[in-house]
């Protein structure tokens, strides 16, 4: 399956990734703050993920990796 | 075994930016990072901080750096190179550095035809130390000391640099790109790259002007502020190719 792994610890919430993923399938999670204080970046549906990584080379803070399987 | 499509570039270093979220100057050093390590010259190359929100660059950049005194980072650069002409030497400017108190000192660069690359970030903003006017301010654009938006009749129009620097008789390469989308990231990271062939193969002064964003400075969402560039800043700041006196890298 293709994976999205996330950094959490350096996620900012910018939200940039979930603006542009085609699959919608990204989303902050709320019921998580990480040490910066931010809801980070979570995926709500791996299994649709194609692994365009689109979001990853979005992400300013290198925060995503995008693995093809 | 899965197969990496995309990880962090090993062109930075573990230490997280210091930039506000959603802020264009992380997405211009994964590119620098990534065409440093695609060409293998990481080993070998120095960075030049300016003074910004990016002077703690030496920090992110996973190679020698230093870090200049405002706007005065194509001097340094110009020093270092013709002492380790070996080195891949470039220097990473905001517009407040490079456009306003450093305007001598990247013009004479140019003007010499140092052998080194710049990366202009052009957010339109003094980012650092709280919004401020600069030279590339949008006309009616609101800033701290600009409230009711520039004028042209007092502060002039938007200084175009790299119209203007396209213009330096021993000026190798100008081009201007922009990071809003994936389709102009994808792009800036080809100029950015070409930048640093053309050093590598000693064709002398290359500059890569970046239309960015200061979410912060602009107040408004990271998302509205990458639109943003879209529609008011790269119909004033035209992208493209102003300068290639290289021939091919
Ligand atoms: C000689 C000197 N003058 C003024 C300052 C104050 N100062 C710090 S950052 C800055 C402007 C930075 O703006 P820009 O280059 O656009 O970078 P950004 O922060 O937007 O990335 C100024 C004027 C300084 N540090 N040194
Ligand atoms: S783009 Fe990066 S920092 Fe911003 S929300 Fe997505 S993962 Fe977090
Ligand atoms: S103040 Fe602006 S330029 Fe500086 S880090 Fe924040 S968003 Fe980026």
């Amino acid at each position: 399956m293709n994976k999205v792994i996330f950094n959490e610890a350096f996620c900012k919430g910018c939200q940039l990734c979930i603006d542009v993923c085609p699959k919608k399938i990204l989303a902050l999670d709320t019921e998580k703050v990480n040490a910066k204080g931010y809801n980070p970046i979570s995926c709500t549906d791996m299994s649709a993920c194609t692994a365009c990584s689109i979001c990853a080379r979005v992400c300013p803070d290198s925060v995503i990796s995008v693995e093809r399987g | 075994m899965a197969n990496i499509v995309y990880e962090k570039s090993r062109g930075l270093t573990d230490t997280p930016f210091t930039y506000c979220p959603g802020c264009s100057h992380g997405t211009i050093h994964k590119l620098i990072a990534e065409s440093l390590v695609e060409l293998d010259v990481l080993d070998k190359s120095i960075a030049i901080a300016p003074v910004g929100c990016s002077v703690l660059a030496y920090e992110f950049f996973n190679c020698d750096a230093i870090q200049a005194a405002h706007g005065r980072a194509p001097a340094v650069a110009t020093g270092i190179k013709r002492v380790e002409p070996d080195k891949i030497v470039f220097t990473y400017q905001g517009d407040g550095d490079l456009a306003s108190i450093g305007t001598a000192e990247i013009i004479h660069a140019a003007h010499r035809g140092e052998n080194f690359t710049v990366i202009f970030v052009n957010n339109g903003i003094y980012g650092m130390t709280g919004g401020q006017m600069a030279p590339t301010t949008l006309i009616n654009q609101k800033t701290s000391t600009s409230p009711y938006g520039r004028q042209e009749s007092t502060t002039g129009k938007p200084l175009l640099v790299s119209e203007m620097m396209a213009q330096i008789p021993s000026a190798t390469y100008i081009e201007r790109v922009s990071v809003h989308d994936i389709r102009h990231i994808t792009q800036a990271k080809k100029a950015i790259k070409k930048a640093f062939e053309y050093q590598i193969a000693n064709k002398g002064f290359s500059m890569v002007e970046v239309i960015a964003d200061c979410p912060v400075g602009w107040n408004m969402t990271p998302v509205d502020a990458r639109k943003t560039i879209a529609d008011a800043m790269i119909p004033y700041y035209p992208l493209g190719v102003y300068k290639d006196a290289g021939g091919e890298a």
